[in-house]
């Protein structure tokens, strides 16, 4: 017998109640949110529950609404259950003033780099981390450059003329 | 729908034992057993037709360039035959792919450790001006940390345009003058560069 | 330590400390930029940090800039030698949240190109494992037939490397009669040079010494650090995208999954080599099924969506719905449903995933790649602990690390 986004979402419920919210499923995919605090107590029971076993985490990278206040970025999981064939996609929210969210490393081992780099995009701070440090950028850098703030061009770059691209501001 | 097209329609047939070919000498004044030309000419000379590359191969361009080292469009026939995979015991440095900023200065390093005379080649539209990449992690061009001698644009460039490029510099290295490297010219371009 | 030798040696001497070895960025044996500091013990191996970064582009940064045709050029730069993978997989991902079907042809037609970008990548592979191995011969006399794969996709996109192949829903131009010529020259001569390329491998008494042994990992370990592709199978766990969510009409071929057992680098060998003779065996079947098709079904190449297909330019210039089609797409400014999608296709390392946020603008709010070589790197500590030097480096090109899609 097949999983049903149904039957996960009753389990989830049974075991979460009110704190697992916000059940959708764009374009198939079941997505939930809960609180960032649960984050790993979800994850572990979707991991070990006889019927669920989302024992594959695919994805973990965060996203920046800078206009939702109190609740900016969001951290995704994408996990597959891969003996049913039944993916879903789990979202915590925090503050960007305070991004702190419990590492999924014990859990996954994937989760390791995959943290460092949304750590190194976004900023969050993930606690538990054996070792959060820039991946992918030079380590000298101070900022998070993947927030809607920052621009995408080296703004000290001298041989491009950011009014050829429409983008005002002109080098002399 | 379109008109029958062939391509390959006649082969010419492969000229095994045929034209090898030479180097001709420079113009000199030839003697009973002695010829005089220009010192410069012959190690010009001497240089171009073997010159040793490293390939500094970080991204696509770097399967372009294995595409031409391969036996299709051979390399080795421009005398690059060993691709001297260290700074030391190489000639020209060939660049090939995006160099960002935290691999600049493994480049200027490499640069460096090279022994004069050196020729820099940058292969590819992100090794020239950073290509499709304007972004904040990538070095606009590696011309913003060594000199470059010849650039070779193409996204990536054809193998044929990779060999072009490497017959431009056999240009620049034949005819290049035996004092240039301790010139004030080159000590004034390199310091521009911060290199000593 | 290694006992034997350092039995009678004083506390504290040299030979008894271990080694700080910098297999750096730039090096003859890392295909590609990244860096693994090495702690050693004489030849062995006591553990490995690695830095990667060196190539860091910012496509996803790019990706917010750009409306989504234009994203194609960017997906060709993750795994640049199987670039039509990663630009069909992200036109499926665009038709998945635009809603947009394809014809029967359209899918048969991206098979055959996403099959021969896995040959040409299983290649590069393959006989990168050989020259890191020693033998050379392999990598020089294969790359021949990789020109062939190269001369196919000139035919139909124009670029040999980065292909940026397609458009959303379907093809620009309708398969050139040299193109299939082409294709059928391939697919004749290609199976005697796979054969003799493993007659030059498999078998081979240094080959096997070499590679087999090197860095295994078992099924589970490899599931929790996130493998995917012919690293996975090779450990024993028969997952592959193409089988357990079809796209593109994967559904209508008869092909099988090979799958190792130790996870080490001969396996992955094997799995790979074995694969390149599946997927030779699936364009052959998707060839045959397009020649089958007759009438008007024959030419179609991209599926009817005027929203966001351009018109053909005799159109534009005659047909005022076409002209503002035209207009609306070039602009960007084509009705983009708001929603997120995930969709994900088997690259030639692995589940190459797309996550892809619309917020209804011209441009993705966020889009985000996910990777295989990124995640399954980060196994590369615990696959060389405890083994020699030279089996690190056989290791790292076994697991095909192309520099792209471990940074992007």
């Amino acid at each position: 017998m097949s999983l049903t986004n149904e039957q996960i979402q009753t389990r989830l419920t049974e075991k979460f109640g009110e704190q697992v919210s916000a059940f959708s499923a764009p374009y198939g995919m079941l997505t939930f949110e809960a609180p960032k605090e649960l984050n790993l107590k979800v994850l572990q029971f979707l991991y070990d529950d006889e019927t669920l076993r989302f024992q594959f985490l695919t994805d973990l990278q965060a996203v920046h609404y800078p206009d939702n206040k109190g609740k900016e970025l969001a951290v995704v999981y994408h996990l597959h259950n891969l003996v049913d064939n039944v993916r879903i996609r789990f979202k915590v929210f925090t503050d960007i003033n305070t991004p702190d969210i419990f590492t999924a490393t014990q859990l996954y081992s994937s989760a390791n780099w995959m943290e460092r780099e949304t750590y190194d995009f976004f900023g969050v701070n993930f606690l538990g981390h054996p070792n959060l440090k820039r991946i992918l950028n030079v380590d000298e850098m101070d900022y998070f450059p993947m927030r809607k703030e920052f621009p995408l061009e080296d703004q000290t770059r001298v041989d491009k003329d950011d009014e050829m691209f429409g983008r005002g501001g002109s080098v002399n | 729908m379109s008109r029958p097209v062939q391509f390959n329609i006649t082969p010419k047939p492969v000229d095994y034992n045929g034209h090898i070919s030479v180097v001709d000498a420079p113009e000199g004044h030839m003697g009973e057993g002695f010829f005089a030309t220009k010192l410069s000419e012959v190690v010009g000379l001497a240089r171009k037709n073997s010159i040793w590359p490293l390939p500094f191969a970080t991204s696509c361009c770097g399967i372009e360039f294995m595409a031409t080292a391969a036996a299709h469009y051979d390399l080795g026939r421009f005398g690059s035959e060993r691709m001297a995979f260290t700074p030391r015991q190489c000639d020209l440095i060939m660049v090939m792919g995006t160099i960002s900023k935290k691999m600049g200065p493994v480049l200027k390093q490499v640069y460096l450790q090279m022994a004069e005379p050196r020729w820099v080649m940058a292969v590819g539209a992100c090794a020239s001006s950073g290509g499709i990449f304007d972004t904040y992690s990538v070095l606009q061009g590696i011309d913003q940390v060594i000199p470059v001698d010849v650039y070779v644009p193409g996204c990536p460039p054809r193998p044929e345009a990779i060999l072009d490029g490497l017959m431009k510099v056999q240009e620049l290295v034949g005819q290049e003058s035996l004092r240039r490297r301790n010139s004030d010219h080159y000590q004034k371009l390199l310091d521009s560069y911060g290199i000593q | 330590m290694s006992d034997v030798q350092n039995i009678l040696l004083p506390e504290g001497s040299i030979e008894k400390q271990s080694t700080t070895l910098n297999l750096g960025p730039t090096h003859p044996a890392t295909h590609g930029v990244f860096q693994n500091i090495l702690e050693m013990d004489g030849e062995r191996i006591l553990s490995s940090e690695s830095t990667v970064g060196y190539i860091h582009r910012a496509f996803e940064k790019l990706a917010e800039r750009r409306p989504l045709y234009q994203v194609t050029p960017i997906t060709d730069r993750l795994n640049y030698c199987s670039s039509p993978i990663n630009n069909i997989g992200w036109h499926l991902t665009c038709e998945k949240l635009l809603g947009i079907k394809t014809p029967k042809r359209v899918d048969y037609l991206r098979v055959i190109i996403m099959e021969l970008a896995r040959i040409s990548d299983h290649l590069i592979c393959n006989s990168i494992v050989g020259v890191d191995t020693g033998a050379f011969t392999g990598f020089v006399y294969v790359m021949e037939y990789r020109e062939l794969i190269y001369e196919i996709y000139e035919e139909i996109c124009g670029s040999r490397l980065t292909t940026n192949i397609g458009r959303i829903g379907g093809f620009e131009r309708n398969f050139t009669l040299v193109a299939w010529q082409k294709l059928e020259k391939f697919l004749k001569e290609y199976p005697r040079v796979l054969k003799e390329f493993e007659n030059l491998f498999t078998r081979n008494r240094i080959f096997i010494d070499r590679t087999k042994g090197c860095g295994p990992i078992s099924g589970e370990r490899a599931l929790n650090y996130g493998f995917t592709g012919p690293n996975l199978r090779a450990a024993g766990v028969d997952y592959d995208v193409r089988v357990h969510t079809p796209y593109s009409s994967y559904e209508d071929f008869n092909f099988t999954v090979p799958v190792g057992s130790t996870g080490d680098t001969y396996d992955r060998y094997l799995v790979r080599n074995e694969e390149m003779w599946q997927s030779l065996s699936i364009i052959e079947q998707a060839y045959q099924k397009i020649q089958d098709m007759k009438g008007a079904e024959a030419e179609v190449y991209h599926a009817n969506v005027p929203e966001y297909y351009l018109p053909e330019k005799k159109d534009v210039y005659t047909s005022m719905e076409a002209l503002i089609w035209h207009f609306k797409i070039i602009m960007g400014e084509v009705e983009m449903p708001k929603g997120e999608v995930y969709n994900s296709v088997e690259g030639a390392n692995g589940e190459l995933g797309y996550y892809f946020i619309s917020d209804g603008g011209r441009t993705p709010y966020r889009l985000h790649f996910r990777r295989p070589c990124f995640i399954y790197y980060q196994a590369f500590e615990e696959l060389v602990k405890g083994s020699m030097l030279s089996d690190a480096i056989v290791v790292m090109s076994s697991l095909n690390l192309i520099a792209g899609e471990l940074d992007a």
